[in-house]
């Protein structure tokens, strides 16, 4: 009887973790294991970590090594810059809006399901609708720019190594903010009415009552939001793909975009593997940061 | 003196409404643009743009038409595939995933932490790290560049997800239910067929919409473990719609809408599910 106990959660777990065991975990062990196999020799070594490191194709760099005045910098950089632009500008834009939206504005549901739309599709699509965005003439950026009289940012910003990083950052806002209004709209209904009636009362005004009231309170909202679109930011490669494809020169090369070019342009496996790790020694902290959350 | 502050708040109300709503609507301008571009032939909206009311008599859905017939383009076959490879791939770990979320909702059992924690490990940890091993297994047992593969693997990767998703669903199902049942000698498949499948439909249903949707928008392990163009799933053919020089955007933006269309749709039907799933990130549980 105790026995049968003991083996009654077996009938629960064990077809799936059989599944997740077979297609996840055993590939996940075995890319470590290939990330240090040496083609040549049939022994682990640093070797390939070595020569990703020190690439020299502009698709493939990770590492800058030397910086000249303009980009590319290398795929961990431009990574880097996705994050410190992209995560800052989603936090505050969607505190700030998600708050108006609460109490201030008639019609909130609709605009939150407006931005909610950037999540709903396929990030690639969403690669292609920035590329339409920024495109000369078309796009309806580069067209609010020439109306205005500004030529050079009325040309095709994914065409040039300046601007190519820069307009798939911001499109990203476009199609990432959505997240954020949602769950910092979410978390606001958590505070009751009652404070924010109280503070009115006693005269606070709007950007008081924000300050004081609402974003002391919104502090583990504010964590999620940043660490999710970290993980997002530093693990992006469909919406680099479909728009520019890591071009031009390189400029817009990401992490998970040189892993797929060791993978499919350089059929080189075992790099590849190696980049995959990389990448994922990269992105851990956070991901042990959410893990901490979720079972505290 | 109190009527003009009064008027003051309200100027201050309808500015702020204002604003918001024309932000929205500037939010909103790639969407309508790229309709725009969709229903128009090519060679007018270079010449003349679409930021315009578009002459009734040139809309044309030469665009779509092209995009899912030219055997060159065959977005109707991605779209076909994309169906066959979503379906299955949300019915199977949602199916495996109820199981798992009733263990871990319900019963004790050694590791369970662990195995929770690898569960959320596997949640957040990069696609990329799994695809090297698998191509070269999926090779020599030949279900590399089949619906099978692909399927098997979404699954796995599926399971982990929908197993968080529901157990805490599923923590909100009073304990007692299940104890009351277990007292009457229920068995825990009875217990779990019985009792807890049927109050959790609306999350089943839930996760399937949102499973479908991760997996309809999927295009890296497509790339990676479908190839040839009868397999290949809509986000690989859109993908390919862009010429590497010349881009006809007339053809770009239909394709871009027709892909987009079903997790659109889906969003439409079931908002609440999908808004749901995202908000619970912020709500402290």
């Amino acid at each position: 009887m105790r026995l049968a106990r003991r083996l009654r959660p077996l009938v629960f777990l064990v077809p799936p973790f059989t599944l997740i065991a077979v297609f996840v975990i055993y590939p996940i062990l075995a890319t470590f294991y290939y990330s240090f196999y040496d083609k040549n020799t049939g022994l682990l070594s640093l070797d390939n970590y070595k020569e990703v490191l020190l690439s020299s194709n502009p698709l493939n760099i990770i590492i800058a090594r030397s910086f000249s005045h303009t980009p590319p910098w290398g795929a961990l950089v431009h990574n880097l810059v996705w994050v410190a632009l992209h995560v800052p500008i989603v936090t505050f834009l969607g505190l700030i809006i998600a708050y108006l939206l609460k109490y201030h504005v008639r019609g909130s549901t609709i605009i939150k399901a407006v931005l909610f739309l950037g999540i709903v599709i396929p990030p690639a699509v969403g690669g292609l609708i920035i590329r339409f965005m920024f495109e000369a003439d078309i796009g309806i950026v580069p067209i609010l720019f020439s109306y205005v009289g500004v030529e050079s940012l009325s040309k095709t910003w994914t065409l040039y190594p300046q601007t190519a990083l820069l307009a798939l950052i911001l499109g990203s806002v476009w199609l990432w903010l959505g997240f954020s209004v949602t769950v910092f709209a979410a978390a606001m209904e958590t505070i009751p009415r009652s404070h924010i009636e109280a503070a009115k009362v006693f005269g606070a005004s709007t950007w008081q009552i924000f300050y004081k009231i609402v974003a002391p309170q919104l502090k583990p909202a504010i964590t999620v939001v940043v660490v999710m679109t970290l993980l997002w930011d530093l693990k992006i490669f469909d919406i680099v793909y479909a728009s520019t494809g890591g071009g031009p020169g390189g400029s817009t090369t990401v992490l998970a975009l040189v892993m797929y070019n060791y993978f499919a342009r350089a059929l080189d496996y075992y790099k590849s593997a190696a980049v995959a790790v990389i990448l994922t020694l990269v992105v851990i902290p956070f991901i042990v940061l959410i893990i901490r959350r979720e079972r505290g | 003196m109190k009527k003009s502050f009064i008027s003051r708040r309200a100027f201050k109300t309808l500015a702020l409404n204002l604003v918001v709503w024309v932000f929205a609507l500037a939010w909103m301008l790639p969407f309508i643009g790229l309709v725009a571009v969709s229903i128009q032939p090519y060679r007018e909206v270079v010449v003349k743009g679409w930021v315009r009311v578009p002459d009734l008599s040139s809309l044309t859905l030469n665009n779509y038409i092209e995009a899912l017939r030219n055997p060159l383009y065959d977005l109707a076959t991605g779209y076909r595939n994309s169906v066959i490879v979503a379906f299955l791939s949300s019915l199977i770990p949602v199916v495996a995933a109820a199981l798992t979320a009733y263990a871990f909702a319900n019963l004790d059992f050694r590791l369970k932490a662990l195995l929770f924690a690898t569960i959320l490990f596997i949640m957040m940890v990069p696609q990329q790290l799994t695809v090297v091993p698998l191509f070269l297994l999926y090779r020599n047992l030949g279900l590399y560049d089949t619906f099978q593969g692909i399927i098997l693997l979404h699954s796995a990767w599926g399971i982990a997800w929908v197993t968080f998703f529901l157990r805490n669903y599923l923590r909100f199902i009073p304990r007692s239910l299940v104890e009351a049942a277990r007292v009457d000698g229920a068995s825990e498949i009875t217990i779990f067929y019985k009792i807890i499948l049927p109050l959790s439909i609306p999350a089943l249903i839930a996760s399937f919409i949102m499973q479908f949707t991760w997996v309809w928008n999927d295009l890296f392990y497509a790339l990676v473990f479908l190839a040839s163009r009868d397999k290949q799933v809509i986000t690989q053919k859109v993908v390919m719609l862009k010429g590497e020089f010349h881009i006809d955007w007339g053809l770009l933006t239909a394709g871009s809408i027709i892909s987009m269309s079903t997790p659109l749709i889906l969003y439409v039907v079931f908002n609440k599910y999908f808004m749901r799933g995202v908000a619970a990130w912020g709500v402290k549980r």
